[in-house]
């Protein structure tokens, strides 16, 4: 198995250190070739603009998109927002997953938080217990999911922070930030 | 449900979210608008850039906070704000007007030639400048949850901030070969917190994330710098300051991301228009360099 990584701007390493520690062979994707012999893909955090405006630049809008009807891709914050369909403003997205998000949900750097979240599917994928610790910054919210989309997580006010549409992950959180692979292993359970 | 608000993790966390990626000085909100449709992960709100505080000599201070509000009213990356060295009061209007990072800057005219800012005492994060490992390790041992190397802001060349990164990545590379017991020594050598030096070793990187600043004016510098192993660039008078400035904020984006793939930096270096007029940093008098300044 191959996961890539999309290392146009953002915390991509972080993202290949976890896959590192799972034993996970990895690639960096700046280019659409690079998408050749992938078998899932990982969007990370980022700035979701710096991103966008990147992939539009170097021609990956359409083969990520191609890339998301077969096979796996799991968004991170910024990841999150490229992979939905609507963000409120004008930004390129992927529209790949059937949630509308809405950036910066919870206000600036300084309202940053990290915090416990159950997530009933992650303890029963990973036969663990323990909540999951998640890393929120300058973080998105998804707003609406469409019929097709699983809502994973969210934050006691129930605004959601994660959701799953078959093959496709979407968190507001950071799991690469942390030292608990257990969303990593998540995601390598939706890969074919 | 316990929520905790400006850890280190969050603060560390945000700069790791800007690796890859360019921050542009910006005095105005149009020119935060150009440097957000070039791609940049950030920018820096100020009244002056580094050249124009150069020529214009006096005391450089924190900002004007209403040109700093209009500037993140006008993005929706991440803002940074400059003050002064030691200057813990700009520092906390700074915080207080909810500023996502503040650069306690050897380009501002410094409040204090003995302290910093004690920047743990603080929710938002700080970034600092350096010239070598131990003074990367003190300013984290402040709080500093991110490193820039100091460079010569203002010039347009390069040279100090290599030298800058350098001395960084060439202390590190030796600090990985040495034995556990020559790290007390060592930390007493560089003037840095022993336990970071420790860390810094197990890591064989700084425990923050890394950027470079000072003299970066064209795609070619950016793309040395992250050669380097810089984790992402500043860039500060070197776009604005020059003929074209949203093409060439363009071009440093992708010679960030593109940085090892020469075919691609070549093609982003052509037609850029006229770059930012340098100063050479050797034949500068040693009073006029800044990058002195800080303890």
């Amino acid at each position: 198995m191959k996961i890539g990584v999309l290392a146009l701007q953002g915390d991509f390493a972080e993202h290949i250190a976890m896959l590192k520690r799972l034993k996970v062979d990895t690639a960096e994707v700046r280019l659409p070739e690079h998408l050749n012999g992938l078998d899932g893909l990982i969007i990370p955090g980022g700035e979701s603009t710096t991103i966008g405006k990147l992939a539009i630049a170097y021609n990956l809008m359409e083969p990520l998109k191609q890339f998301g009807q077969r096979h796996a891709i799991w968004g991170t914050c910024a990841g999150a927002i490229f992979l939905s369909k609507d963000v409120s403003r004008d930004q390129p997205l992927l529209g790949l997953m059937d949630i509308k998000v809405q950036r910066n949900a919870f206000g600036r750097q300084v309202d940053s938080f990290e915090t416990d979240l159950d997530i009933p599917e992650l303890k029963q994928a990973t036969g663990t217990d323990a909540p999951y610790h998640a890393v929120f910054i300058r973080a998105p919210i998804i707003e609406s999911v469409g019929g097709n989309v699983k809502v994973l997580a969210s934050v006691p006010d129930g605004r959601i922070v994660a959701a799953q549409q078959g093959h496709l992950l979407a968190t507001s959180f950071h799991p690469e930030l942390t030292n608990d692979t257990r969303f990593h292993e998540y995601f390598l359970t939706l890969v074919d | 449900m316990e929520v905790k608000t400006g850890t280190w993790t969050e603060k560390k966390g945000l700069a790791q979210m800007l690796k890859g990626g360019v921050i542009m000085d910006v005095v105005t909100p149009e020119h935060a608008k150009i440097a957000e449709d070039a791609g940049a992960c950030a920018v820096m709100a100020l009244e002056r850039v580094p050249a124009d505080i150069r020529a214009q000599g006096g005391v450089a201070r924190m900002s004007d906070p209403e040109l700093i509000l209009k500037i993140m009213d006008a993005v929706s990356i991440p803002v940074m704000a400059k003050c002064r060295i030691g200057h813990f009061v700009e520092a906390q209007i700074l915080e207080a007007i909810g500023v996502d990072y503040i650069d306690e800057s050897e380009v501002l005219t410094p409040a204090d030639e003995a302290h910093h800012i004690l920047k743990h005492n603080f929710k938002v994060p700080f970034v600092c400048g350096c010239r070598n490992l131990g003074e990367a390790l003190r300013r984290i041992g402040e709080g500093a949850a991110m490193i820039r190397t100091k460079g010569e802001a203002g010039t347009g060349d390069v040279v100090e901030a290599v030298r800058h990164a350098r001395a960084v990545i060439g202390e590190i590379r030796r600090l990985t070969t040495m034995a556990d017991e020559e790290l007390m020594a060592y930390a007493k050598e560089i003037g840095a917190p022993y336990e970071l030096v420790k860390e810094t070793k197990e890591l064989g990187r700084l425990p923050v994330v890394n950027f470079a600043a000072g003299g970066v004016a064209t795609p070619a510098d950016a793309a040395l710098m992250m050669q380097l192993g810089m984790d992402g660039v500043f860039v500060g008078s070197g776009i604005f300051k020059s003929g074209d400035p949203a093409k060439r904020a363009a071009a440093i984006v992708k010679a960030v991301t593109h940085y090892n793939d020469p075919a691609i930096l070549a093609e982003v270096s052509k037609n850029l228009g006229e770059p930012m007029v340098g100063r050479n940093v050797s034949q500068m008098p040693e009073a006029e360099r800044i990058a002195g300044r800080g303890w």
